[in-house]
């Protein structure tokens, strides 16, 4: 996350604003989804997976509106939060690479593909991208282990694969090669001129 | 729809239905043939079918998994008559081919067939997978068109419960969700103890991390876990279910929600059910990434909205279990094995398999094979067989060296006992159990103490961290395991992780820190020359801590 | 209620049914070690350090999570206890940093007395990340979490005693780790009420009142226990008046 930007700075990207629940549509989205579940407290998980998708990750702003609306702890509603690996309380880049390392991908050489596609674009697994380009996860398990080794780029899986084609395939959805460079993130913005890396 | 007779109607109608085609493409779309490129396959089909105004005659249908994953998309041409014709790596070319020669012009297409006499298909006994890649799942007509929901309907309209219980113990069915515990000695607990809210839970969330059966019944079979829940309900007393299902199978989700709903609607869930008192209903829950969570007491917290921690039994769930009432847990595959059972028989089912394993089991057979994929097998087929005949042998001409099952609470099969028999006595005796149904087959190339590390890492990240064995054991088992792995270890330290195995194994408050060690027990117990040849002198190792900065794991074993 | 006799270390006891063998033991005279267990909240069975052996079952099994039963025959000191005892205390030092001579609870500190006990010396640490950072922002009490031991003493006390559901567990595996409310500083958690319940309780240096010098902290046990069974004997005499 860019710290450093302050909420004047010009280069803000806009899906990286603070939340704000009340005059957010995001919130009406929430309230839609808490009613379907009858603000019960037993229903915490599902609201956390709904708050994910409607904000793409868990905020302390959202987990405080959620414990007050299911009328929960804080405190608890936190241990469940972080209790469950699926939740991020970050935002995730604009495109994903999970990569199983269960048992069967694991055996057909998991680890390379981690290895290639985090030197390939400079992401370190398990994090995002500085410039928000790329995620690189891992999973455990995606239930395809007879097309062992396996990843899935965004929600596309990608099959018996090798770290060359793994990269080859992040490329083609539009993520340059290395991270950004620092030269090419200031000035001249604009030209398509990474793309073709 | 209230009553048998129009559960009779429908299927009829089904069948007259499919009966006026002439030809049936059947094309796998499954997760992992979709992954491979399935769907367009299947719209190279149906376009090449429209084109050649052949509709009328030949009907078009996305099944469920065919088993032969390695080898998708696959297609199965069905005409009346003749015998199935199956194709393997069927791409969107190879489709429309299919459709010109075979479909249109009854000239089976020679390259990519794959023969059904094949030892992967000819040697599988399928019981709980016997609708996989023939019918729709979408499609509530066909499921019942094979039979499906007569088994729940014979049985709450003229067995009692108890009637029902006695079936599925007689039949020897033992638990699928890797314990083995007599299904029908659970149902008798269940049914016995007093409440009007008892529960029966399916639990969907298949951790072992290379494993897919459950996923599969409940993606292309929905409405067998259905029938097979109610079953367990109306024999136990229990009015109200829960599917548990991990989040990483959204398919799963979507499927059961849609059979849920299809099933309400023929009056197969609800209130009053075939004209009779019965009532139940289904609810789906949907985890959220934590293994632990397939051990019974975390999933029913998980399913309250809680951290999913175990807790202490006794009291058992079927005293004590979800909101404080009598709850039965039954894993997916168990559960789907029910309505065949009471279809078939208990005599039947139970002539299958060995003494104490009645039945079949289903296994993702995975790793260095040539054939991978999804099978289910008589139990007492021996590991030989499965490997060398189902699996096709070790890919790439390399040797076997050991098959792992029961995924991280398991362990691993060397060559010498490659002729053992799969079931569930035979497996424990070696070191292993039968787990949920993952069999991951290694070759020469694979190290040992790596793939201890692999799965104790897995135990270390998935441990719920309440009690401390499990919580700091398996963290330092991990450190050694590693410390092993890369050359820094002594003999003292593999001496500690020997006492780690023991003490995590003995001491901890739920299976999963219970069986942690069995990786790596039963590697060291088969390959502890692996794990020699790795120690090193007390000076070496403190050399290479040395150049990695200091304090690492075999410091603290002085 | 008819009263039930069982074996611990050899000595006949005479308990009531519904009791612990570890509530059985203590009265006569046998002590099993244990730190998750505290009178007047709920039990959790999770330290494991109070595993006994009971004729007949397989494993050990938690002293006080294991209610008695007639005829029991226990062993709460056998080698093989004595031996796991010893290293899962190893583990508990090797997740914190637990050096007594700067800690609040030297001399008073329950980890240290069972150290003692079970004949642990103790020096190597690695904690985790999550368990680094101390948290002096409430205004009488601090909270060390490289002391914490994850007994969850505090946590029980405060939401089934006090009722205020401050802290809780967060995290999991070797990251779990006590939160109050969201995360935040403990001065800043809206819900706490300041009683000090979770300080008195604490059997390590982990959260401690500010001002107490080395080896000053009393961890006052019994005070939660004392608390319910008052608040449970009023209340019934409330009722018969
Ligand atoms: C750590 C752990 C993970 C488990 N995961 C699963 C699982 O994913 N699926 C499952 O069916 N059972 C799992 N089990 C076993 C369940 O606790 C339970 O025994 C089983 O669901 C009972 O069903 P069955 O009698 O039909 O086998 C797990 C147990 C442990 C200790
Ligand atoms: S192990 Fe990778 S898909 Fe199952």
């Amino acid at each position: 996350m860019s710290v450093a930007a302050g909420p004047g700075a010009a280069g803000a990207t806009p899906d990286r604003a603070p939340v704000r629940p009340d005059d957010d549509p995001r919130a009406a989205l929430l309230e839609k989804q808490l009613k379907k579940v009858r603000y019960r407290a037993d229903a915490l998980i599902e609201v956390l997976h709904a708050v994910q998708d409607i904000y793409g990750f868990l905020s302390p702003e959202v987990l405080h509106t959620v414990a007050d609306e299911l009328e929960l702890p804080p405190s608890r509603v936190l241990g469940v939060a972080t209790f469950y690996h699926l939740f991020s309380f970050e935002p995730r880049g604009e495109h994903t690479c999970t990569v199983c390392t269960g048992t069967a991908c694991f055996v057909k050489g998991a680890d390379a593909l981690i290895e290639g596609v985090s030197e390939a674009f400079g992401v370190a697994k398990g994090e995002t991208r500085e410039d928000g380009k790329l995620s690189l996860l891992e999973a455990r398990c995606i239930g395809s282990c007879g097309l062992a080794p396996v990843a899935l780029l965004d929600a596309a899986v990608v099959a018996k694969t090798t770290p060359e084609a793994l990269v080859a395939a992040i490329r083609k959805v539009g993520v340059n090669g290395e991270a950004v460079a620092d030269d090419a993130a200031d000035a001249t913005a604009g030209s398509d001129e990474g793309g073709a890396a | 729809m209230s009553n048998g007779v129009d559960l009779f109607d429908l299927s009829q109608k089904e069948r007259e239905a499919q009966a006026a085609y002439r030809r049936h493409v059947l094309c796998c779309g499954s997760t992992a043939c979709l992954s491979g490129g399935a769907q367009a396959t299947q719209d190279a089909i149906e376009a090449e079918i429209k084109e050649r105004g052949l509709e009328q005659d030949v009907r078009v249908v996305a099944t469920g998994c065919m088993g032969l994953c390695s080898r998708g998309p696959l297609v199965k041409v069905r005409t009346r008559g003749e015998d199935d014709v199956l194709y393997a790596d069927v791409d969107a070319d190879a489709g429309r081919r299919i459709v010109d020669e075979h479909v249109a012009d009854g000239q089976p297409v020679a390259d990519g067939q794959l023969s059904l006499q094949h030892p992967f298909f000819a040697r599988q006994e399928r019981v709980v997978l016997e609708n996989m890649g023939e019918i729709d799942p979408n499609r509530i007509e066909e499921y019942i068109a094979r039979g499906g929901y007569r088994a729940l309907r014979d049985a709450v309209t003229t067995m009692t419960p108890a009637g029902v219980i006695e079936v599925v113990q007689r039949s020897g069915l033992r638990g699928r969700g890797g314990g083995g515990y007599p299904a029908g000695t659970k149902w008798g607990l269940l049914a016995k103890a007093q409440s009007d809210h008892k529960t029966v839970i399916a639990n969907g969330d298949e951790g072992d991390p290379g494993a897919y059966m459950d996923r599969t019944v409940m993606e292309d079979d929905p409405h067998r876990v259905l029938e097979g829940m109610a079953l367990a309900a109306y024999a136990t007393g229990a009015k109200h279910g829960y599917i548990y299902v991990r989040a990483e199978y959204p398919v799963a989700v979507r499927r059961l929600e849609q059979a849920i709903r299809q099933a309400k609607r023929h009056k197969l869930l609800g209130k009053g059910l075939f004209g009779t008192e019965f009532e139940f209903n289904v609810e789906i829950r949907i985890g959220a990434g934590a293994f632990v969570c397939g051990e019974e007491t975390a999933l029913m917290a998980s399913i309250m909205g809680q951290r999913g921690t175990p807790v202490l039994r006794p009291p058992y769930p079927t005293e004590r279990g979800l909101w404080g009432e009598p709850s039965m847990i039954n894993n997916v595959e168990t559960l789907a094995n029910v309505p065949t059972i009471l279809r078939r028989g208990a005599e039947w089912f139970a002539s299958i398999g060995t003494d104490t394993s009645r039945g079949t089991k289903v296994f993702a057979l995975a790793g260095k094979l040539e054939n991978t994929g999804l099978i289910e097998v008589p139990m007492g087929i021996t590991l030989r067989e499965i490997v060398e005949e189902i699996g096709g042998g070790v890919a790439g001409g390399k040797a076997f060296k050991a098959a792992q099952t029961g995924g991280p609470s398991g362990g691993c099969i060397p060559i010498k006992h490659i002729d053992t028999s799969m079931d569930y006595d035979s497996l424990l005796a070696l070191g292993s159990i039968m787990g949920s149904g993952g069999l991951i087959v290694m070759d020469e190339d694979v190290a040992m103490p790596e793939v201890a590390r692999f799965f104790m890492r897995f135990c270390m990240d998935e441990s719920c961290g309440k009690c401390l064995p499990c919580r700091a054991g398996t963290f330092e088992m991990y450190e050694l395991l590693d410390a092993i792995c890369e050359g820094r270890a002594t003999a003292a330290n593999l001496a500690r992780l020997e006492t780690l195995c023991d003490v995590v194994r003995t001491d901890s408050l739920c299976g999963l820190g219970q069986t942690a060690p069995n990786p790596v027990l039963s590697t060291l117990h088969y390959f502890r020359d692996e794990y020699e040849a790795r120690v090193v002198p007390d000076t070496v190792a403190a050399a290479v801590a040395a150049d990695a900065g200091g304090a690492s794991a075999h410091e603290r074993s002085a | 209620m008819p009263g039930v006799s069982l074996r611990i270390d050899d000595n006949e006891v005479d308990a009531s049914p519904g009791e612990s063998v570890m509530q059985a033991a203590v009265r006569v005279g046998v002590k099993v070690p244990g730190l998750c267990q505290m009178d007047g909240v709920s039990v959790v069975g999770a330290c494991r350090l109070c595993m006994v052996e009971v004729a007949g079952t397989p494993r050990p099994r938690p002293a006080c999570a294991t209610p008695v039963a007639e005829a029991m025959d226990v062993h709460t000191d056998t080698e093989q206890l004595r031996e796991h005892r010893k290293v899962l205390l190893e583990m508990l030092f090797a997740e914190g940093q637990h050096v007594c001579a700067v800690c609040v609870a030297n001399g008073a500190c329950e980890l240290q007395t069972l150290a003692a006990q079970v004949g642990v010396d103790h020096a190597n640490f690695t904690p985790p990340p999550s368990r680094l950072t101390m948290d002096l922002s409430h205004p009488r009490f601090g909270y060390d979490p490289s002391r914490c031991v994850l007994c969850t003493r505090c946590v029980r006390a405060c939401a089934e005693v006090e009722g205020a559901f401050t802290w809780g567990v967060a995290g999991r595996g070797r990251e779990a780790h006590l939160v109050a409310d969201l995360g935040r500083p403990w001065g800043e958690a809206e819900s706490c009420t300041s009683c000090g319940k979770c300080v008195s309780v604490c059997p390590t240096g982990a959260m401690f009142e500010k001002g107490t010098s080395v080896g000053q902290r009393r961890v006052k046990r019994a005070l939660v226990s004392t608390l319910t069974s008052r608040r449970e004997r009023e209340s019934a005499r409330e009722v018969l008046k």
